[in-house]
Protein backbone atom coordinates (compact mmCIF):
# COMPACT_ATOMS: atom_id res chain seq x y z
CA UNK A 1 0.00 0.00 0.00
CA UNK A 2 3.07 2.26 0.14
CA UNK A 3 2.19 5.37 -2.28
CA UNK A 4 -1.07 5.50 -0.80
CA UNK A 5 -2.69 8.21 1.04
CA UNK A 6 -5.98 8.00 2.83
CA UNK A 7 -8.42 10.20 1.48
CA UNK A 8 -8.68 13.32 3.64
CA UNK A 9 -12.30 12.87 5.46
CA UNK A 10 -13.08 16.07 6.84
CA UNK A 11 -15.61 16.44 9.86
CA UNK A 12 -19.04 16.05 9.73
CA UNK A 13 -20.73 19.00 7.46
CA UNK A 14 -24.51 19.22 6.44
CA UNK A 15 -27.52 21.52 4.84
CA UNK A 16 -31.02 20.28 4.56
CA UNK A 17 -32.95 22.85 2.05
CA UNK A 18 -36.70 22.89 1.68
CA UNK A 19 -38.12 24.91 -1.63
CA UNK A 20 -40.37 24.60 -4.58
CA UNK A 21 -40.23 22.23 -6.96
CA UNK A 22 -39.35 24.94 -9.53
CA UNK A 23 -36.71 25.06 -12.51
CA UNK A 24 -34.99 28.04 -11.21
CA UNK A 25 -34.29 26.19 -8.32
CA UNK A 26 -31.83 23.25 -10.04
CA UNK A 27 -29.26 25.60 -10.15
CA UNK A 28 -29.32 26.94 -6.52
CA UNK A 29 -29.59 23.31 -4.99
CA UNK A 30 -26.70 22.47 -7.70
CA UNK A 31 -24.80 25.40 -5.86
CA UNK A 32 -25.46 24.01 -2.39
CA UNK A 33 -24.60 20.36 -2.89
CA UNK A 34 -21.19 21.13 -5.70
CA UNK A 35 -19.61 23.35 -2.15
CA UNK A 36 -20.30 21.05 0.49
CA UNK A 37 -18.80 18.51 -1.97
CA UNK A 38 -15.81 20.48 -2.02
CA UNK A 39 -15.21 20.80 1.66
CA UNK A 40 -14.57 16.45 1.30
CA UNK A 41 -11.78 17.78 -1.44
CA UNK A 42 -13.44 16.21 -4.33
CA UNK A 43 -11.43 17.12 -7.89
CA UNK A 44 -13.28 19.94 -9.72
CA UNK A 45 -14.19 17.60 -12.27
CA UNK A 46 -16.11 14.95 -9.87
CA UNK A 47 -17.94 17.49 -8.27
CA UNK A 48 -18.90 18.55 -12.18
CA UNK A 49 -20.48 15.07 -11.98
CA UNK A 50 -22.21 15.26 -8.56
CA UNK A 51 -23.39 18.56 -9.68
CA UNK A 52 -24.80 16.82 -12.87
CA UNK A 53 -26.09 13.62 -10.73
CA UNK A 54 -27.69 16.45 -8.09
CA UNK A 55 -29.04 18.25 -11.50
CA UNK A 56 -30.89 15.23 -12.71
CA UNK A 57 -32.44 14.01 -9.43
CA UNK A 58 -33.92 17.72 -8.38
CA UNK A 59 -34.63 18.05 -12.64
CA UNK A 60 -37.15 14.89 -11.85
CA UNK A 61 -38.77 16.16 -8.98
CA UNK A 62 -39.80 19.55 -11.08
CA UNK A 63 -40.87 17.67 -14.59
CA UNK A 64 -42.98 14.11 -13.12
CA UNK A 65 -43.59 14.74 -9.08
CA UNK A 66 -46.42 17.43 -9.13
CA UNK A 67 -48.01 17.48 -12.41
CA UNK A 68 -51.52 18.39 -11.16
CA UNK A 69 -50.26 21.62 -9.58
CA UNK A 70 -49.00 22.57 -13.40
CA UNK A 71 -45.71 20.56 -13.67
CA UNK A 72 -42.86 23.64 -13.87
CA UNK A 73 -44.95 25.96 -11.98
CA UNK A 74 -46.37 24.02 -9.54
CA UNK A 75 -45.74 25.03 -5.91
CA UNK A 76 -44.71 21.34 -4.79
CA UNK A 77 -42.45 21.40 -2.09
CA UNK A 78 -38.75 19.61 -2.27
CA UNK A 79 -36.51 18.61 0.33
CA UNK A 80 -32.99 18.23 -0.34
CA UNK A 81 -30.78 17.04 2.70
CA UNK A 82 -26.84 16.58 1.82
CA UNK A 83 -24.16 15.26 4.32
CA UNK A 84 -20.46 15.07 4.35
CA UNK A 85 -19.15 12.64 6.67
CA UNK A 86 -16.29 10.48 6.72
CA UNK A 87 -14.86 10.44 3.17
CA UNK A 88 -18.80 10.15 1.73
CA UNK A 89 -20.93 12.48 0.41
CA UNK A 90 -24.54 11.59 0.24
CA UNK A 91 -27.47 14.16 -1.10
CA UNK A 92 -31.31 12.87 -1.02
CA UNK A 93 -34.18 14.63 -2.67
CA UNK A 94 -37.56 13.84 -1.54
CA UNK A 95 -41.02 14.80 -2.56
CA UNK A 96 -44.27 14.21 -1.48
CA UNK A 97 -45.51 14.03 -4.95
CA UNK A 98 -47.35 11.27 -7.46
CA UNK A 99 -44.27 8.64 -6.92
CA UNK A 100 -42.98 6.50 -9.60
CA UNK A 101 -45.77 3.32 -10.82
CA UNK A 102 -42.26 1.16 -11.73
CA UNK A 103 -38.84 2.39 -10.34
CA UNK A 104 -37.46 0.11 -12.46
CA UNK A 105 -39.19 0.73 -15.97
CA UNK A 106 -38.13 5.10 -14.95
CA UNK A 107 -34.42 3.46 -14.08
CA UNK A 108 -33.66 2.22 -17.62
CA UNK A 109 -32.27 4.29 -20.35
CA UNK A 110 -34.12 6.26 -22.58
CA UNK A 111 -36.87 5.46 -20.89
CA UNK A 112 -39.19 8.52 -20.71
CA UNK A 113 -42.64 9.67 -20.65
CA UNK A 114 -42.12 13.00 -22.02
CA UNK A 115 -41.44 12.98 -25.93
CA UNK A 116 -39.42 15.97 -25.77
CA UNK A 117 -36.77 14.18 -23.06
CA UNK A 118 -34.15 11.88 -23.75
CA UNK A 119 -34.73 10.09 -20.76
CA UNK A 120 -30.85 9.94 -19.70
CA UNK A 121 -31.67 11.35 -15.38
CA UNK A 122 -31.31 8.21 -14.16
CA UNK A 123 -28.33 7.49 -16.32
CA UNK A 124 -26.18 10.28 -15.36
CA UNK A 125 -27.16 9.70 -11.55
CA UNK A 126 -26.04 6.27 -11.90
CA UNK A 127 -22.76 7.21 -13.82
CA UNK A 128 -21.51 9.85 -11.65
CA UNK A 129 -22.37 8.73 -8.19
CA UNK A 130 -21.50 5.38 -6.49
CA UNK A 131 -25.01 4.64 -5.02
CA UNK A 132 -28.42 5.57 -6.18
CA UNK A 133 -31.26 4.39 -3.92
CA UNK A 134 -35.06 5.05 -5.07
CA UNK A 135 -37.99 4.69 -2.37
CA UNK A 136 -41.07 5.54 -4.05
CA UNK A 137 -44.87 5.34 -2.86
CA UNK A 138 -46.98 6.14 -5.50
CA UNK A 139 -49.38 9.09 -4.70
CA UNK A 140 -47.05 9.82 -1.16
CA UNK A 141 -43.87 10.40 -2.75
CA UNK A 142 -40.23 9.58 -3.72
CA UNK A 143 -36.91 9.90 -2.05
CA UNK A 144 -33.63 9.57 -4.17
CA UNK A 145 -30.47 8.70 -2.29
CA UNK A 146 -26.94 10.03 -4.34
CA UNK A 147 -23.74 8.32 -2.85
CA UNK A 148 -20.11 9.33 -3.63
CA UNK A 149 -16.88 8.54 -2.08
CA UNK A 150 -14.23 10.20 -2.60
CA UNK A 151 -11.67 7.67 -3.94
CA UNK A 152 -8.40 7.06 -2.51
CA UNK A 153 -5.53 8.83 -4.53
CA UNK A 154 -2.50 7.18 -5.49
CA UNK A 155 0.14 9.33 -3.99
CA UNK A 156 -1.56 12.24 -3.95
CA UNK A 157 -0.81 13.77 -0.67
CA UNK A 158 -4.07 14.61 1.73
CA UNK A 159 -3.08 18.31 1.48
CA UNK A 160 -4.06 17.93 -2.08
CA UNK A 161 -0.77 19.81 -3.76
CA UNK A 162 0.07 17.21 -5.95
CA UNK A 163 -2.01 16.07 -9.21
CA UNK A 164 -5.22 17.49 -10.04
CA UNK A 165 -6.96 20.88 -9.58
CA UNK A 166 -8.62 21.23 -6.74
CA UNK A 167 -12.12 22.71 -5.67
CA UNK A 168 -11.32 25.17 -3.09
CA UNK A 169 -8.46 26.38 -3.18
CA UNK B 1 -26.99 31.72 -19.46
CA UNK B 2 -26.51 34.41 -21.62
CA UNK B 3 -26.78 33.40 -25.69
CA UNK B 4 -25.25 35.27 -28.81
CA UNK B 5 -25.73 34.33 -32.31
CA UNK B 6 -23.71 35.56 -35.29
CA UNK B 7 -24.28 34.76 -38.81
CA UNK B 8 -21.13 33.43 -41.12
CA UNK B 9 -22.27 33.18 -44.50
CA UNK B 10 -24.90 30.62 -44.40
CA UNK B 11 -24.19 29.53 -40.92
CA UNK B 12 -25.74 30.50 -37.79
CA UNK B 13 -23.56 30.44 -34.77
CA UNK B 14 -24.35 30.60 -31.30
CA UNK B 15 -22.35 31.34 -28.17
CA UNK B 16 -23.92 29.92 -25.23
CA UNK B 17 -22.42 31.37 -22.41
CA UNK B 18 -23.61 29.75 -18.16
CA UNK B 19 -25.80 26.93 -17.59
CA UNK B 20 -28.00 24.79 -19.43
CA UNK B 21 -30.22 23.03 -17.67
CA UNK B 22 -33.87 22.80 -16.82
CA UNK B 23 -34.78 26.43 -16.25
CA UNK B 24 -32.51 27.70 -19.62
CA UNK B 25 -33.04 24.99 -21.64
CA UNK B 26 -36.22 26.47 -22.74
CA UNK B 27 -34.91 29.86 -23.78
CA UNK B 28 -32.43 28.19 -25.50
CA UNK B 29 -34.40 26.39 -27.64
CA UNK B 30 -36.83 29.32 -28.68
CA UNK B 31 -33.87 31.39 -29.33
CA UNK B 32 -32.16 29.44 -31.56
CA UNK B 33 -35.42 28.14 -34.11
CA UNK B 34 -36.30 32.16 -34.28
CA UNK B 35 -32.58 32.72 -35.30
CA UNK B 36 -32.73 29.64 -38.01
CA UNK B 37 -35.77 31.07 -38.87
CA UNK B 38 -35.06 35.01 -39.50
CA UNK B 39 -31.76 34.11 -41.29
CA UNK B 40 -32.68 30.95 -43.14
CA UNK B 41 -29.58 29.11 -42.12
CA UNK B 42 -29.07 25.58 -43.02
CA UNK B 43 -26.12 24.48 -40.74
CA UNK B 44 -25.44 25.55 -37.20
CA UNK B 45 -22.62 25.73 -34.88
CA UNK B 46 -23.08 25.79 -31.36
CA UNK B 47 -20.14 26.94 -29.30
CA UNK B 48 -19.89 25.77 -25.63
CA UNK B 49 -16.48 27.67 -24.85
CA UNK B 50 -18.28 29.52 -22.23
CA UNK B 51 -20.84 27.00 -20.93
CA UNK B 52 -20.28 26.05 -17.45
CA UNK B 53 -22.75 23.45 -16.95
CA UNK B 54 -24.65 21.00 -19.21
CA UNK B 55 -27.29 17.85 -18.21
CA UNK B 56 -29.85 16.09 -19.15
CA UNK B 57 -32.13 19.31 -20.26
CA UNK B 58 -30.08 20.98 -22.16
CA UNK B 59 -28.86 17.97 -24.20
CA UNK B 60 -32.79 17.48 -24.99
CA UNK B 61 -32.53 21.15 -26.30
CA UNK B 62 -29.28 20.48 -28.33
CA UNK B 63 -30.86 17.34 -29.37
CA UNK B 64 -34.16 18.83 -30.26
CA UNK B 65 -32.16 21.73 -32.24
CA UNK B 66 -30.29 18.77 -34.15
CA UNK B 67 -33.33 16.88 -35.43
CA UNK B 68 -34.86 20.01 -36.17
CA UNK B 69 -32.34 21.26 -37.95
CA UNK B 70 -31.38 18.13 -39.91
CA UNK B 71 -35.24 17.42 -41.29
CA UNK B 72 -34.39 20.73 -43.41
CA UNK B 73 -31.06 19.21 -44.59
CA UNK B 74 -28.93 20.79 -42.83
CA UNK B 75 -25.65 20.55 -40.47
CA UNK B 76 -24.97 20.76 -36.36
CA UNK B 77 -21.74 21.23 -34.96
CA UNK B 78 -20.41 22.03 -32.03
CA UNK B 79 -17.28 23.47 -30.34
CA UNK B 80 -15.27 24.38 -27.51
CA UNK B 81 -16.41 21.60 -25.07
CA UNK B 82 -14.61 21.68 -21.61
CA UNK B 83 -13.99 18.03 -20.15
CA UNK B 84 -17.14 18.17 -17.98
CA UNK B 85 -19.31 19.19 -21.00
CA UNK B 86 -17.79 16.88 -23.15
CA UNK B 87 -18.52 13.87 -20.89
CA UNK B 88 -21.76 14.56 -20.58
CA UNK B 89 -22.28 14.68 -24.34
CA UNK B 90 -20.22 11.67 -25.40
CA UNK B 91 -22.27 9.40 -22.38
CA UNK B 92 -25.49 10.29 -23.87
CA UNK B 93 -23.94 8.97 -27.11
CA UNK B 94 -24.58 12.37 -28.63
CA UNK B 95 -20.91 12.78 -29.95
CA UNK B 96 -22.13 9.58 -32.61
CA UNK B 97 -23.97 12.44 -34.49
CA UNK B 98 -22.76 15.79 -33.67
CA UNK B 99 -18.81 16.70 -34.04
CA UNK B 100 -17.50 18.91 -31.44
CA UNK B 101 -14.42 20.76 -32.95
CA UNK B 102 -11.95 22.38 -30.79
CA UNK B 103 -13.07 25.96 -31.58
CA UNK B 104 -16.09 28.06 -33.74
CA UNK B 105 -13.47 28.51 -36.52
CA UNK B 106 -12.90 24.93 -37.36
CA UNK B 107 -16.76 24.18 -36.91
CA UNK B 108 -17.22 27.13 -39.68
CA UNK B 109 -14.30 25.76 -41.78
CA UNK B 110 -15.62 21.85 -41.34
CA UNK B 111 -18.51 23.18 -42.94
CA UNK B 112 -16.92 24.61 -46.02
CA UNK B 113 -17.78 27.98 -44.72
CA UNK B 114 -15.60 31.52 -44.82
CA UNK B 115 -13.96 31.20 -41.49
CA UNK B 116 -12.62 34.79 -42.18
CA UNK B 117 -15.20 36.02 -40.43
CA UNK B 118 -15.82 33.69 -37.84
CA UNK B 119 -13.02 34.33 -35.19
CA UNK B 120 -14.82 36.19 -32.85
CA UNK B 121 -13.38 38.96 -34.18
CA UNK B 122 -16.65 39.86 -36.46
CA UNK B 123 -19.73 41.54 -34.91
CA UNK B 124 -18.57 39.92 -31.65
Amino acid sequence: MSGRVSPPKGPLNWFRLELPARPENVALVRVAVGSLASHLDFTLGEIEEIRVAVSEAFSNVVLHAYPEEGGASGGGTVTVEARADDGVLEVSVSDRGVGIADVELARKPSYTTRPDRMGLGFVFMETFMDEVAVTTSPGHGTRVVLRRRLPVRDGVPSDGTAGDRRAGT
Amino acid sequence: MDIRTERVGDILVVRVSGELDLATAGEFRHRVDADLDRFGSRDVVIDFSELGFLDSSGLGALLGRYKRVAERGGRVAVSGCAPHVRRVLELSGVMRIIECHPSVREAVAAFGGDTSSASGGGVL
